[in-house]
């Protein structure tokens, strides 16, 4: 019981999960996309990605665990295939989540924060998301099935009939409120909202959470200045999803459940809602404790707890760590290989325009190529920033204190 | 029974029950078709629709409920608003008093689940949207209205979170509130705005800045408190009203709930 419990501590702090939860998704998208040639390959560099991290495990002991954890759900989701979308795989799969919680619940730590009023609702939302995301991808999945051999998605199959309003629609509506009406009662009455101690400006809690539902923008305050995470990128996830009808020009996949007919827009939508919103705020809700540092779920909230500050900037590592000099006055050599870096990162987009995605710069037209590509490329510095954080400590990419300018 | 289906006979047919319904039981392909062109709540609907856009597993029902939620949290917040006072000095005092003396007395626990589980359910509906493609043309403008509305409800319920005037609100909105100083150009610690001066006066500093005029001074306090207040129960909610008005609007317009076409 506590190997287990050591187990998913280790494996749940942010530098494994994230990268577990990041890899896989990789893997199963890469999968997906890639046919031919590249798949088989892929195949090898997953095999080989794995035992990498095996590798690295000898000197850093969590990897272990991140290599551990990979093969074992690698080895589950080969064997599963397709049948994970059956109804009674999915069924073992909840009442294993369930079981797990309810295993997880007898622990005090565990209980402590699970139990915690206003966490309520956000064990409710893992479990909703879970489900949810399984009846997503299962109706895509039935819906694949038919269109891969030239049939019509199950959608279309009915929605040529039509049905009145009163009763069908009327009553569906009539018993989800009732419903909703009953579940709001029973938890309301139930359990008791929160209310602390008046509110005292001079005493400060530790940790002093954000409301949960921006703790992953708290979290991304990690990684990045307050302008950046605070308010440029919010303000960018906005846009985002406002762009996305004006970007994703394929007109496929309208108004059913589909994968094979649309896996990039799925792909990034999925990773973006599931990893860095979702399973950020639960990191942040569940496993950021005092002075945020990062807790196991099964672990004591203990606000001495030692975190070395070891983060180093770009520049700091390159001119004196590698290059074994100190850092030159002037800023603009100083963070010379930060500023090829981030060059070399937005330079991405034209270059692939001309490469790789050419069919897709033509398909799409210059203003939704770039403005979905440098969107994406924004999204995805967040994890390329946290996977640098946790492997080499870096702490700034560019840091030009000069004129405010940290990245 | 036969008296039962008389009495309901009787009532339904009687002047007061066809002054307010006008049509009696929806029994016939006609009736069914006047009770929903002719109430002002159900013709929000059309009077018919695709067989796929009923089943539960396509829409997971997650608009209705987003919406239905948002219809609690206003009946269970009015009803909060008899007790609460929006001054520090009655603030908490005035929570205290509904959780101690309010008589089987869960508005406040309502008002504060239904919240979360609005955020949930939002959330939900645009997953659901954006996995069956239904983002796409022609409803491209309706996305947008529903990414707002979606803004809109953790709007309104970080503004709601201050309220109870507790530790766990200050704190929270200190933190929540405290990335607008940052803002570029717009807040005192942002890049940029030391650029922003008269001579040698920045004219960006922590008097004025966008955290200031978001909780009305440079700390959490009485401001605050009204300030969120007057957007909880006021602004923002008519905002979302609003915007709900012309979500549901586009939906029909745009060819009703999404199907394949």
């Amino acid at each position: 019981m506590t190997f287990i419990k050591d187990f998913v501590n280790v494996l749940s702090a942010g530098s494994i999960s994230f990268l577990l939860l990041t890899s896989i998704f990789a893997l199963i998208i890469f999968f997906n996309l890639m046919n031919g040639r590249i798949r088989s390959a892929g195949g090898f560099a997953f095999i080989g990605f794995g035992l990498l991290m095996f590798l690295a495990g000898i000197f850093v002991p969590p990897l272990l665990y991140l290599g551990v954890a990979y093969f074992l759900i690698l080895f589950v989701l080969a064997r599963l295939g397709g049948r994970l979308w059956d109804t009674k795989i999915g069924l073992w799969l909840f009442v294993f989540g369930a079981l797990a919680f309810g295993l997880s619940m007898l622990d005090p730590n565990f209980f402590l924060i699970a139990a915690k009023p206003d966490n309520v609702p956000i064990v409710a939302m893992i479990f909703l998301l879970g489900f949810f995301t399984w009846l997503a991808l299962r109706k895509a999945y039935l819906n694949d099935t038919q269109l891969v051999v030239g049939g019509i998605p199950w959608e279309k199959t009915e929605s040529d009939e039509k049905l009145f309003t009163w009763p069908d629609l009327v009553y569906t509506e009539m018993l989800c409120m009732i419903l909703l009406t009953i579940v709001m009662i029973v938890w309301s009455v139930v359990l008791r909202a929160p209310l602390e101690e008046a509110a005292n400006p001079t005493s400060s809690p530790n940790p002093a959470k954000a409301p949960w539902y921006f703790l992953g923008l708290q979290e991304m305050l990690v990684y990045f200045d307050p302008w950046l995470a605070g308010v440029v990128l919010p303000t960018l996830i906005i846009v985002g999803l406002m762009a996305i009808p004006y970007i994703d020009t394929n007109p496929r996949g309208n108004g059913y459940y589909s994968f094979r007919e649309r896996k990039w827009e799925i792909s990034v939508f999925l990773y973006g809602f599931l990893v860095l919103w979702s399973f950020l705020i639960i990191t942040g809700t569940f496993l950021r404790g005092p002075n945020w540092n990062f807790f196991g779920p099964y672990e004591y909230w203990d606000p001495n707890k030692l975190v070395p500050l070891v983060n180093v900037d770009l520049s700091e590592l390159m001119w004196v760590k590698v290059l074994g000099t100190s850092l030159p006055k002037l800023w603009i050599i100083r963070e010379i290989f930060g500023l090829a870096l981030i060059g070399a990162y937005l330079g991405l987009p034209p270059v692939m325009a001309v490469g790789p995605f050419r069919r897709f710069y033509m398909k799409m037209g210059a203003a939704r190529y770039y403005v979905g590509a440098y969107l994406f490329l924004i999204m995805m510095s967040l994890p390329i920033k946290m996977v640098l954080r946790w492997l080499f400590n870096l702490k700034y990419i560019l840091h030009i204190q000069e004129i405010f300018f940290n990245v | 029974m036969a008296n039962l289906r008389g009495l309901q006979e009787g009532i339904v047919n009687s002047q007061i029950w066809k002054s307010v319904f006008r049509v009696g039981i929806p029994n016939t392909n006609r009736k069914r078709v006047l009770a929903v062109l002719g109430s002002l709540i159900l013709h929000l609907h059309p009077v018919k629709v695709r067989r796929s856009g009923v089943r539960m597993s396509y829409t997971w029902c997650m608009g209705g409920t987003s919406f239905f939620l948002f219809l609690v949290e206003t009946v269970t917040g009015l009803l909060l608003m008899f007790y609460y006072r929006p001054t520090i000095e009655y603030a908490f005092t005035d929570i205290m008093d509904l959780r101690e003396q309010a008589p089987f007395g869960i508005m406040r626990e309502m008002h504060r689940w239904g919240a979360h589980a609005m955020v949930i359910a939002v959330w939900l509906h645009m997953f659901r949207v954006f996995m069956t493609g239904s983002y796409k043309p022609p409803r491209e403008f309706n996305w947008n209205v529903g990414v707002i509305l979606l803004v809109l409800t953790l709007l309104l319920s970080f503004t709601g979170y201050l309220l109870p005037w507790d530790q766990l609100a200050i704190w929270a909105i200190t933190v929540g509130s405290s990335m607008a100083r940052a803002s570029p150009g717009a807040g005192n610690e942002g890049p940029m705005s030391g650029l922003v001066k008269l001579g040698d006066i920045r004219l960006i500093h922590a008097g004025d800045d966008a955290r200031f005029a978001l909780i009305g001074g440079r700390s959490i306090g009485a401001a605050t408190l009204l300030r969120f207040y007057v957007l909880h129960c006021v602004v923002i909610p008519l905002a979302a009203g609003f915007l709900m008005a012309i979500h549901f609007w586009r939906v029909r317009k745009d060819g009703g709930i999404s199907g394949p076409l």
